[in-house]
């Protein structure tokens, strides 16, 4: 009797927490309406919105390739299985057409649907929370008068039992602070424009900051660096493995144009990143810069004249480049054939971003392991489509995994004065092999107009 | 010093720095003409050969990275009186106007078409995305890739029915 | 500039094996004048009634034709293989009319030692001039031939019949062509009327020929000057100085002359070259040959912030290319516009290329240039040798659609050559250097002022252009490169205006619509800030561009639709004939297409007298991005009598994608220091993924008409196509080529 008494009484507990829990996470429907007629916007409300949604990454993962815009139906690789991308068309059936502003507003700001569902946070509601409403509303009218595209994106892959959304409320409950967003007083307003738009719409810390095992991003590891779909996320805090320290200015450069002379190209997702920030008004990415450089704080002395010794050494290099050739490594396979393959373009002789950077000024090469240079080694860069951009070969046709071993060994040692990668052999077998999946973007050209519909491409040649 | 390659089936021991690019020793010791140097960078394709079943920039690779390697040249595919399947399907569909660029479009369309003569006219597209021609001969040269494949199938099956 | 050819030994008595011909050549004085592609070029003595295509300017029948007596057939011309297919269509020419099987010809093309001076294989001009010439002479050849088995049988000409070769009788007796042959009887001047075949029995002509140089291309056989090896050959390269104008002022060739395998460092004023025994040493000799000379500034370039419109405020000359004023010009609705066309370039995948040997004092090039006489002549000229130690033998390169880099190759390889005499020297240029020295298609300016009356009918036309000339050619040493770099520069000569029937800056300038009021004004800009040249078609792309994409905005003015607009203003029946072919194969309506997509239409008879083309377009804007993708196109063409009709659509297809290439992406860009567009990364062509899913060319049947150059027709109707097609799909209209996606994006907005 005592037995079942208990048994009963943890069964009202497990039934009333239950209730509790559904109660706590459950959200209402919000009416369905009809679609607004695109007229109904104002086209300045609209401009604005184009340069949020730029800002907000929204067609990367909204677009599949060779799909429409904002059409959704991306499968995005998460520890957990794949969630597919939603249609944020203004098609009735299949999009958001029938979604409020209201609607809208509550999925940026919640990480709710417009029925009540919790969402994955694949969709980073835990930075779009900060969004204002002013700039919600642009992002609506943004979306709304955007082509409505009939495409509903395949089921997810999840297991069980994380295909219970019910279950996000404690995630949210665990990880999820609602905004909007609050600026620091004492902070200059581009440095809190910066915070807004970093932390919001950008949403960096996505990739940039590691997550944990529940896939929220670690607070106390801000910007610290990440491994995102087997391209590394370099820290852009303190430990920024860049050669010659970022500043506001040299990060606002990046950022518009997709390269800059003492970083190189940006390439992999970062592609589409600053694509996409190319074609906004440049006091946004500015302030941008200028809060993201001060996460990473001023440079030591120490680090500023290494800084200063990697310019100074690659210059050397451009000037003189064929006489550039003994080292003090014993590497000789891994040498031969950076001499052979790679120099000839990575000599500095012709400056980014149609020549390829000086590895003396690579971040790649000081990073924490060697995935970035495996990927763009075997699978190259692809050009962008009719526009100027850089372009680098595949070798993914001709070096073996100890050729490509030997040479990434003999870059680390020569272009950096970090101690040698542990891993690299097996991540290069596991890169070559196909069990890590390396998804493929065009690059960035050069001139401002907005990425293409999708830059995911194959690999190049 | 001395390379050892395997082109088109025959082993050859060839004088030349191995860091030499194999477009050079193709063209400049072998005297084989199919591979192009077009821009040396890696930029356009004419330089493309077959290094085992993949398609290869032979401008930007050095041969010392092919040692005992199999490397495919057009030369390899047939020959003016017995022409391959894909040489043959790019003389019926005339595809070539000035013609530089064809063996190196050629080379990589091989690649594909060995992996899979079955694919489509959208992968066609996509794979041979890295090589330029500027005669505008796109059209027919993608014809050409899908006839080839035709062709390299009718010949698996009766080679498969004998 | 009309030179005679009266001094050249080899062209005389080369084939004097028994038997043969005793050949001697007509060396009637011919200018160089090519349709209006060089300046200053007087025309040709025409003392006698003139005789079809370049029969004028080599009259004489075996200077095209030559039979020997085993019968074996040669042809010459002196038109060059571009890969456009000319050999394999003279051929089919000279077999027509010959009567024998085209594998049977042994065809020789541009040789200053063996062919006619036909100028340059430019303009789409090879078949109505040169095939002109061969299909008459080959003609009048076979009547020869009759007439002598006509003597020989004493039977009169009407009972025999030429085939295979043979002559034969009704009675089924044969004579080869070779028995009868007998000396001198072919080196008759051409009459102006022969007795050409009808196309009702063409055996060849006319139908599809398989290309007699594809299987070579596919399967790797020696054929572009490229592969070319000769015994003890060195490899050149050229360091060229870093812009225009620069001398060199200090060089430290000692580390170079110590590299493996260099034979030479050969400096010659400020040419600067090396040679060695393997390509890959001469590359990387060329590359420390770089980093050891030191150059002066040389000129400047423009700034290049907003030059294009500065074209207006240059120095130029005013040509009326027509003026024209039949009536009332009171305008009821007007449109007025700017267009313009940044620099272009050649873009061949193939940089340039030329094998040069000096031997016994005379120095023999192989080069891939459009005209083996003038580039002989500017090569003796900077050599300051006669001509006659100069020969010049056309081989196949990489295609070059029009004036780029061969010439000058040939003369840095015809120098390199005088500094290791007795060693052929392969020169090839790098690939930067094909992007940065090549001479770029000028920019363009062009402003249209055209005018409707009330019943939707044209009324006045304005039309000025501003442009360089469109030719910088040899002939003179100082169209060359290498001659402005040595201790004694040769100067480029003074561009000149020239208003001519087949145009230059102002090719295609003058609509072919019927129009009572028209004024067009060549500003014709004599400084060239960028060095220029003929790239496929002149100033037709954009003179076209300018017209039909008008065309298109004064239809909606007219509420017309844009294919009917055209027919109303067209009173040649070709015209219209293309016209309405295009449109009716294309499927042309007025039907709602997808949002983003649209139509485009558009028509040119190129230089208004060669071929009649016009073709209808669909592509697709992507409103997010600004990119834009050519969906299908569907082209008619009139070339006339159809020689090689897959030919004739291999070049359309060609010419389509190619323009299409210019028009959406293409612009040399540059800085005050230098040329930045220098590889495939800073300028972008058109790659697989972007090429339309399908072009359509449909060949007007036109039987017993002159062969009509085609070429380069598809140039100029395909960017107002693609304007007019963007402009539907968008509702904006385009000026500015190229349409990238930023400024299409910019265009459409949000």
């Amino acid at each position: 009797m005592r037995v079942l008494k208990i048994l009963a009484a943890f069964a009202i507990l497990l039934v009333l927490g239950a209730g509790i829990f559904v109660a706590y996470a459950w959200r209402s429907a919000i009416d369905p309406v009809d679609p607004p007629a695109q007229t109904s916007f104002d086209r300045a409300l609209v401009a604005r919105g184009a340069d949020l949604a730029a800002i907000g990454n929204c067609n990367v993962c909204h677009t599949a390739p060779g799909r429409e815009p904002f059409g959704g139906g991306l499968g995005i690789q998460t520890p957990f299985g794949t969630i597919y991308s939603t249609n944020i068309t203004p098609d009735p059936e299949t999009g958001i057409g029938r979604w409020s502003e209201a609607a809208f507003i509550r999925s940026m700001r919640e990480g709710v649907d417009r029925e009540g569902r919790h969402l994955y946070p694949a969709f980073p509601y835990d930075h779009y929370t900060l969004v204002s409403d002013e700039d919600n509303r642009a992002l609506y009218a943004f979306l709304m008068t955007r082509t409505a595209a009939s495409s509903t994106p395949p089921e997810n892959e999840l297991p069980f039992p994380f295909n219970l959304r019910m279950l996000l409320a404690g995630w949210k409950a665990l990880y999820f602070r609602e905004g909007p967003f609050q600026p620091d007083p004492i902070r200059s307003e581009e440095w809190n424009r910066g915070n807004y738009l970093t932390e919001g719409l950008s949403h960096c810390g996505a990739c940039h900051t590691p997550r944990n095992r529940l896939g929220a991003e670690k607070k106390d590891e801000y910007f610290a660096g990440a491994e995102v779909e087997n391209w590394t996320v370099y820290p852009i805090n303190g430990n920024s493995p860049a050669p010659v320290p970022w500043n506001a200015d040299s990060l606002t450069f990046y950022l518009r144009h997709g390269w800059h002379e003492h970083h190189g190209a940006s390439r992999g997702s970062m592609a589409p990143v600053t694509a996409n920030l190319g074609s906004i008004p440049e006091a946004d990415v500015k302030a941008i810069a200028v809060y993201v450089s001060d996460v990473m704080g001023r440079p030591s002395q120490e680090r500023i004249a290494r800084g200063e010794a990697a310019s100074a050494a690659a210059r050397k290099e451009s000037e003189a480049p064929l006489t550039v050739r003994a080292t003090s490594t014993g590497n000789r396979v891994g040498e031969a054939i950076f001499l052979s393959a790679c120099q000839g373009c990575h000599d500095g002789r012709r400056p980014v971003p149609f020549g390829g950077l000086n590895l003396h000024l690579s971040s790649a090469v000081n990073a924490s392991n060697a995935q970035n240079i495996i990927n763009v080694t075997l699978f190259g860069l692809p050009a962008a489509r009719g526009e100027p951009s850089a372009i680098m070969p595949a070798y993914r046709g001709v070096l073996n995994q100890d050729q490509l071993v030997s040479l990434l060994d003999y870059m680390r040692e020569r272009f950096s004065d970090q101690p040698a990668w542990t891993d690299t052999r097996e991540r290069v077998a596991a890169t070559m092999n196909g069990e890590r999946e390396v998804p493929i973007y065009r690059m960035d050209g050069t001139t401002q107009a907005p990425p293409e519909t999708s830059m995911r491409t194959t690999s190049w040649p | 010093m001395a390379v050892t390659l395997t082109v088109n089936g025959t082993t050859r021991q060839v004088d030349a720095d191995p860091e030499t690019p194999l477009l050079y020793v193709l063209r400049d010791h072998l005297e084989l003409n199919g591979a192009k140097y077009g821009c040396g960078i890696g930029q356009c394709g004419a330089c493309t050969v077959m290094v085992g079943n993949e398609a290869v920039l032979s401008c930007v690779t050095p041969v010392l990275l092919l040692e005992g390697r199999s490397i495919t040249t057009v030369e390899g595919l047939g020959t003016l009186e017995k022409p391959g399947p894909l040489q043959q399907a790019f003389i019926e569909e005339q595809a070539a106007q000035c013609g530089y660029c064809i063996p190196g479009m050629m080379m990589r369309a091989q690649a594909l078409l060995q992996a899979d003569p079955a694919v489509d006219e959208a992968a066609i597209r996509a794979h041979l995305e890295p090589n330029l021609c500027r005669c505008g001969t796109h059209m027919r040269i993608i014809k050409a890739v899908m006839r080839a494949g035709e062709l390299m199938r009718q010949k698996s099956q009766s080679g498969g029915a004998s | 500039m009309t030179r005679t050819d009266a001094k050249n030994p080899t062209r005389r008595g080369v084939l004097a094996a028994g038997g043969s011909l005793a050949v001697s050549f007509s060396l009637l004085s011919r200018a160089l004048a090519q349709e209006g592609e060089v300046q200053g070029a007087a025309p040709p003595a025409q003392p006698k009634p003139k005789l079809p295509g370049s029969l004028s300017g080599d009259p004489f029948l075996d200077a095209w034709i030559r039979i020997d007596a085993n019968g074996d057939i040669s042809v010459f011309t002196g038109k060059a293989e571009l890969g456009q297919g000319v050999k394999t269509a003279i051929l089919q020419i000279a077999a027509e009319e010959l009567e024998v099987d085209p594998a049977t010809i042994r065809l020789i093309t541009a040789d200053t030692g063996q062919t006619p001076n036909e100028g340059y294989t430019a303009g789409s001009q090879s078949i109505q001039n040169s095939g002109t010439a061969i299909r008459h002479a080959a003609a009048q050849v076979r009547e020869i031939l009759i007439g002598q088995a006509a003597a020989r049988w004493q039977v009169p000409v009407d009972q025999l019949r030429a085939e295979n070769g043979k002559v034969i009788r009704a009675d089924g007796q044969a004579l080869d062509y070779g028995s009868l042959v007998s000396a001198e009887i072919l080196h008759v001047e051409a009459i102006p009327q022969s007795r050409l075949k009808p196309a009702s029995r063409f055996r060849v002509m006319g139908k599809p020929m398989h290309r007699v140089d594809i299987p070579a291309k596919v399967t790797g056989t020696p054929i572009y000057v490229q592969d070319l090896r000769m015994p003890g050959m060195v490899h050149a390269r050229v360091v060229r100085p870093p812009r225009p104008g620069a001398t060199l002022t200090e060089l430290d060739a000692s580390a170079v002359e110590r590299m493996p395998g260099v034979v030479a460092v050969v400096r010659n004023g400020s040419f600067l070259a090396v040679a060695a025994e393997r390509e890959f040493q001469a590359i990387q000799a060329m590359r420390v040959l770089e980093v050891s000379a030191r150059w002066s500034e040389g000129t400047r370039l423009p700034n290049p912030a907003n030059f294009i419109p500065s074209l207006k405020s240059l120095p130029s000359q005013q040509g009326v290319v027509a003026e024209r004023s039949q009536g009332d010009a009171a305008a009821a609705q007007t449109f007025q516009a700017t267009f313009t066309r940044p620099y272009q370039i050649h873009g061949s995948i193939g940089p340039s290329c030329a094998v040069a040997l000096l031997e016994n004092g005379t120095t023999t090039v192989w080069s891939h240039t459009q005209g083996v006489y003038p580039d002989r002549s500017a090569i003796s000229e900077m050599l300051k040798v006669p001509p006659e130690q100069v020969r010049v033998i056309h081989m196949e390169g990489s295609g070059c659609y029009g004036h780029n880099g061969a010439d000058d190759a040939a003369a840095d390889a015809a120098l390199i050559a005088q500094a290791v005499p007795g060693r052929p020297v392969r020169l090839q240029w790098m690939r930067e250097q094909e992007h940065v020295w090549e001479p770029f298609g000028p920019a363009m300016l062009t402003e249209v002022r055209a005018s409707l009356d009330q019943a939707g009918k044209i009324v006045a036309w304005n039309y000025d252009l501003w442009s360089n000339t469109h030719t910088t050619r040899p002939g003179p040493a100082g169209s060359l490169i290498a001659a402005h770099s040595l201790p004694t520069p040769f100067q480029p000569p003074p561009a000149k205006l020239s208003i001519t029937p087949s145009g230059n800056g102002d090719r295609n300038a003058v609509p072919l619509y019927a129009i009572p009021n028209m004024r067009v004004i060549w500003h014709f800009l004599p400084e060239m800030p960028l060095r220029v040249s003929a790239l496929r078609a002149l100033g037709a792309y954009t003179n076209v561009f300018a017209i039909e994409s008008t065309m298109d905005e004064l239809a909606l003015m007219a509420n017309t639709d844009p294919v009917e607009f055209r027919l109303r203003h067209m009173e040649d029946p070709r015209g219209r004939a293309v016209i309405e072919a295009a449109a009716a194969d294309f499927g042309w309506s007025k039907d709602p297409l997808p949002e983003g997509r649209g139509r485009g239409f558009a028509f040119a008879r190129y230089k208004n007298l060669a071929a009649y083309l016009a073709m209808a377009l669909e592509l697709e804007v992507e409103r997010e991005t600004g990119r834009t993708r050519i969906i299908r196109v569907t082209a008619a063409i009139d070339s006339g009598e159809v020689v090689n009709p897959d030919g004739i659509r291999n070049q359309t297809e060609g010419g389509i994608i190619q323009a299409a290439s210019w028009t959406l992406y293409e612009a040399v860009t540059f800085e005050e220091t230098g040329i930045t567009s220098i590889d495939w990364s800073s300028y972008p062509i058109m790659r697989f993924g972007s090429v339309p899913e399908r072009i359509d060319v449909r060949i007007m049947d036109r039987p017993g008409e002159p062969f009509l150059g085609t070429g380069e027709a598809a140039q100029g109707p395909t960017p107002a196509a693609i304007a007019n097609a963007i402009r539907h799909a968008t509702g904006k209209r385009l000026y500015d080529i190229p349409f990238r996606a930023e400024i299409v994006k910019a265009a459409i907005g949000v």
